[in-house]
């Protein structure tokens, strides 16, 4: 009995001592940070993606601590609600952004582009970029190898199965760009989402000349340019043989969807037109 | 025997078209001739659509010091500037020529004699070489007046002539030995007053016995050429392994053969060399082996660059049924083509085809760390280690594993019990480091 | 024609495979297993098919209905397992002391891990040491060598030469009868003669490197060489009897030449190799344990990965020019 009662009180007056140990180092080699550092980072949304562009959420709030204005610090993921908390614990003014959503240009799929060969090597775009140009007639379209998808950390960008594209869920995409990065055909764009999250854009990244494109794929860009003409507002550049819509310019008027010869442009969230009678 | 010192695999040589004589490929109709080479800049066109060309004009201007010309393979009319798919798989600038005839310049001298005296002075043979386009027809297609002009401080003492064609299958450098021994042997004391040496070595693997004792007869009749038959050994045939086997000397990481005085030239090379300097022909022909388990007519044939492959596949019996896949080159180092409307290059040694049974790659599994790829690795690296850190993108840690020093011959991959995709990792990592190294140095 | 295949070179592969090279072992292992039905008869038959079929039934169960995978039985490794543990183990262990090692040696040292190639520790040994440490008693009585022996679990017991040699016994057996096996020992470790033959068909195949079993037998030999030079009343046996005795030559050339624990380079082997040497004699001549080969081996595959970091193996270009 003794033994336990002795054991007992040793070790309470050890872990007493430590204690007291503790609480004084920890006093004295307490680093001292700027208090709004650790406010900011409280209300950022801890995914530490670098969409920032800046190394972990921690390394945002420096330097939202540090800038004079907050005009080119945006968090992609936590978006306008989030900057406007920062803003209001800085006392500063937050900046207008634009909500944007990552959208892939291309549209090739197994049945408008088809596979005339069969890649045998590690199931990674980079790798298959470094050996040639891909399994299809189109050496500039989408792998689908899924990189981008390995490198979604808010599981927004899926492969189809059936398609063998990458797909974007908008509701959980949050611009941080790495999907961007990580595509070695630079097919992924972080583009503005318009009025109800409309878009509309080129689905294709093709710089070859309509005639050669035109037998590997049937959705490709064939740089006819009537998408420039019809283009009111001016918000169409063609270059390479490949059309780019401007998201600056573009009022989603749609105009060039319906001339496009080859279905190459997109428009995402639009009622479908009624057909005129 | 004489062999290199590390690492290194023995395959089976499957030499089917051993000992055929060359033939000639059939002109085409339309040649494409491509206008970029896998090192070095691509060559400006200095033609344009409707010029009329003839055989050895020249079509294409160097972009820069590490790049080279390219002449006309065929004559006719230029149909136009475009690109087409080559051995890359991706699509290049090219040539687009209609065949009409087949005029050659009138400055070319065709005639089959020997011509063994060279009364051109150093600095006139390189410019020779320069002019005429010729590149290491070995596979690596390096310009050759690069190797021959080195940084200055930095001079040759021995110039080794890779006559190994250690790959499988593979058989035209051994053909031309025997066909053309006595030219290569020309070419090769061209070379030595080229880069001022007295001393030259011919290293031949020892499964060409016919084209050793061939080589060894006609160099008595020569100074300072020593035929030296080397093991049968996979890469006996790589720069710095020849030059280990050969000279004993190993060329330290980072650097090139000239820091240990020597030069490397592959014997195809020599012979466009001969031809250049002797013939006034510029590089427009190269042969091809084609070659296959399953092939009909497996053949060395002489083909004119631009040439459709599938043309010459024709010639050698057509596609077999069975093909799986289809290697420009050796099975060790060569691309797998996608189709074969790629046209003869400057590198393409042969055309390989493999059967579905032998091509497709069977599973990975885990690594079992049985060091067979340390083991066979020719440059002392630690593939497995290499391909971890390529899957986790430490491209800092790769450089300092030396991978870079990667001749990214397939030992590793060959060797590996599990399967494993050894050198696409390694040769990923490889083009990142490569790609930060120079992004650092052009900061300095 | 199919569509054609596109993958990075090299387009062709040696055809060897993990099944390739364990199976060599298995062979290598083939006139051990002969001395050890020799010796010790229906002992050695019950434990070793009993540790083999355990060994694959263990690793079938657990990857396909715990881990829910592919499982990977026809590599032969767990097949090698249950050879190698049943050959480290007395021919008259009761067959439900086998399962548990085999179950500690597939499950807990091996499958925990990750399976083939993540293991740190070599698997037949971790099961012979728990077995060890867990069933003292059943573990060192060792049967006496018998030809043909029908007797199982009543086999007569003896001693083996190193208890011997720490207890101050009676006499130990002559050098021939070391080298051909007839002592008391564990069922595959008896017979050097065997054990050797193996070695070379390992060596021609070119399945395993001389440096690791040559580095430890020389480093016993040359340490134990000195101590009996040094002081012949304390330590009266000859090098030659450490090499002969106990589990040296199986674990020299078996046991730390399993792949997946070993250094990866020659230089970094020939460390390893000297470490297992150290670690055995100082077990033995000044442990109190009669024999130290599994320990010595399960303590330098614990430096195996800081052996590989430290020693790279000798690059291109090192070597000074002709």
């Amino acid at each position: 009995m003794n033994t336990i009662i002795f054991s007992i009180l040793t070790l309470l007056v050890i872990s007493g001592i430590s204690s007291v140990i503790l609480f004084f180092i920890s006093r004295k080699f307490q680093v001292f940070e700027d208090q709004n550092i650790q406010e900011i980072e409280s209300v950022l949304p801890a995914a530490n993606c670098g969409g920032c562009g800046y190394p972990s959420c921690h390394g945002f709030a420096l330097a939202c601590v540090n800038a004079e204005n907050l005009e080119n610090l945006v968090c992609t993921v936590g978006g306008l609600p989030t900057m406007k908390k920062v803003a209001h614990i800085l006392g500063k003014d937050s900046n207008i952004i634009h909500p944007t959503v990552a959208v892939i240009h291309c549209g090739g799929n197994c049945d408008l582009r088809p596979r005339i060969n069969q890649y045998d090597g590690v199931g990674s775009c980079a790798i298959a970029h470094n050996l040639y140009g891909g399994e299809t007639g189109c050496t500039w379209g989408c792998l689908g190898l899924g990189d981008c998808e390995v490198s979604c950390k808010f599981d927004a960008l899926h492969i189809n199965p059936e398609t063998r594209l990458p797909e974007i869920d908008e509701e959980k995409c949050t611009s941080c760009n790495a999907c961007v990065i990580a595509c070695p055909k630079l097919i992924i764009e972080l583009r503005n989402k318009g009025l109800k999250s409309r878009r509309i854009f080129v689905n294709c990244v093709n710089k070859d000349k309509g005639e050669e494109i035109q037998s590997s794929c049937n959705v490709a860009c064939i740089g006819c340019g009537k998408c420039v003409e019809e283009c009111a507002f001016d918000a169409i550049l063609m270059a390479n043989n490949l059309a780019y819509i401007d998201s600056n310019k573009c009022t989603l008027c749609r105009k060039c969807v319906a001339v496009c010869p080859t279905h190459a442009i997109l428009e995402i969230n639009f009622p479908t037109k009624r057909v005129k009678e | 025997m004489k062999t290199f010192k590390m690492g290194g695999i023995h395959l089976k040589e499957y030499k089917f078209s051993a000992g055929i004589q060359i033939q000639t490929a059939s002109i085409p109709q339309q040649a494409i001739i491509p206008l970029g080479h896998y090192l070095g800049g691509p060559s400006l066109p200095v033609v344009q659509k409707g010029d009329k060309v003839k055989v050895g004009q020249m079509i294409g201007q160097a972009s820069g010091f590490v790049s080279a010309n390219v002449h006309a393979s065929v004559s006719g009319v230029v149909n136009r500037i475009d690109v087409h798919l080559d051995a890359s798989g991706y699509k290049v600038p090219s040539v687009f020529i209609d065949v009409h005839g087949d005029e050659w310049l009138e400055t070319i001298d065709k005639s089959a004699e020997i011509k063994r005296e060279c009364t051109l002075s150093s600095a006139e043979i390189i410019k020779r070489i320069t002019d005429y386009g010729i590149v290491g027809l070995g596979g690596a297609t390096f310009p050759t007046h690069v190797k021959l002009l080195p940084p200055p401080g930095k001079k040759a003492n021995v110039l080794i002539v890779n006559g190994v064609e250690c790959e499988p299958y593979l058989t035209c450098d051994h053909q031309l030995m025997i066909e053309k021994g006595e030219e290569i042997l020309v070419g090769v004391t061209i070379l030595m007053k080229a880069i001022d040496v007295k001393q030259a070595i011919v290293g031949i693997e020892n499964n060409k016995k016919d084209a050793i004792a061939l080589m060894q007869k006609l160099a008595k009749t020569f100074v300072g050429i020593e035929i030296l038959p080397l093991q049968v050994q996979y890469p006996q045939g790589g720069e710095k392994q020849l030059i280990d086997a050969t000279i004993g000397r190993q060329v330290p990481t980072g650097t090139l053969p000239i820091e240990v005085e020597a030069v490397v030239q592959n014997v195809a090379t020599v012979f466009a060399v001969y031809e250049a300097v002797q013939k006034n022909k510029p590089l427009f022909e190269r042969i091809v082996t084609i070659t296959g388990k399953s092939l009909k007519n497996h053949g060395n044939f002489l083909a004119r660059l631009g040439t459709p492959l599938a043309n010459i596949v024709e010639q050698a019996g057509g596609v077999p049924e069975d093909t799986g896949k289809i290697v420009a080159g050796g099975p060790m180092m060569g691309r797998a083509l996608s189709s074969l409307e790629v046209t003869v290059a400057k590198g393409t040694s042969g055309v390989l085809f493999i059967p579905t049974l032998e091509a497709a790659r069977k599973n990975m599994q885990n690594c079992i760390r049985c060091t067979k790829c340390v083991v066979t690795c020719p440059m002392g690296l630690e593939p497995f280690l290499l391909m971890s850190q390529s899957e986790r993108s430490m491209w800092t840690e790769m450089e300092n594993e030396r991978v870079m020093d990667c001749i990214e011959c397939g030992c590793c991959s060959f060797a590996c019990p599990s399967n494993r995709p050894l050198l696409d990792h390694i040769r990923y990592g490889k083009s990142t480091v490569g790609k930060i190294i120079r992004t650092r140095q052009a900061k300095k | 024609m199919n569509k054609l295949i596109i993958s990075p070179s090299p387009h062709v592969h040696s055809g060897d495979s993990v099944w390739k090279n364990m199976r060599n072992v298995i062979i290598a292992l083939v006139p051990a297993y002969l001395a050890g039905l020799y010796f010790f008869g229906l002992g050695a038959l019950i434990i070793s098919f009993t540790a083999m079929l355990s060994c694959v039934v263990f690793e079938y169960l657990i990857q396909r209905y715990l881990i829910k995978g592919s499982t990977s039985i026809t590599d032969g490794s767990a097949l090698l397992t249950g050879l190698l543990l049943s050959f480290n183990l007395p021919s008259n262990l009761p067959v439900w002391i086998v399962i548990i090692g085999s179950l500690v040696a597939i499950g807990i040292a091996k499958m925990s891990f990750g399976g083939l190639g993540n293991n740190p520790f070599n698997p037949a040994l971790v099961g012979r040491v728990f077995l060890l440490i867990s069933f003292p008693a059943q573990m060192t009585s060792w049967p006496k060598p018998i030809p043909f022996n029908p007797a199982y679990l009543d086999a007569v017991t003896a001693a083996t030469p190193l208890a011997i040699l720490k207890g101050q016994f009676s006499e130990i057996p002559s050098t021939l009868n070391l080298f051909f096996g007839n002592m008391g020992g564990s069922m595959g470790e008896v017979s050097a003669l065997a054990l050797l033959i193996g070695f070379v068909y390992l060596l021609i195949r070119k399945t395993i490197s001389w440096h690791i079993p040559i580095s430890i037998l020389l480093t016993v030999f040359i340490f134990t060489g000195i101590l009996h030079l040094v002081n012949r009343e304390l330590f009266s046996v000859s090098p030659l009897f450490h090499l002969l005795t106990g589990g040296l030559m199986l674990g020299a050339i078996f046991m730390a030449t399993d792949y997946v624990t070993s250094p990866m380079n020659p230089r970094g082997m020939l460390i390893f190799g000297f470490g297992i040497g150290i670690i055995t004699v100082v077990i033995r001549v000044f442990g109190s344990y009669p024999e130290g080969v599994s320990f010595a081996i399960l303590i330098m595959n614990a430096f195996t990965p800081l052996i590989n970091t430290l020693v790279k193996p000798k690059r291109f270009g090192e070597a000074k020019k002709a």
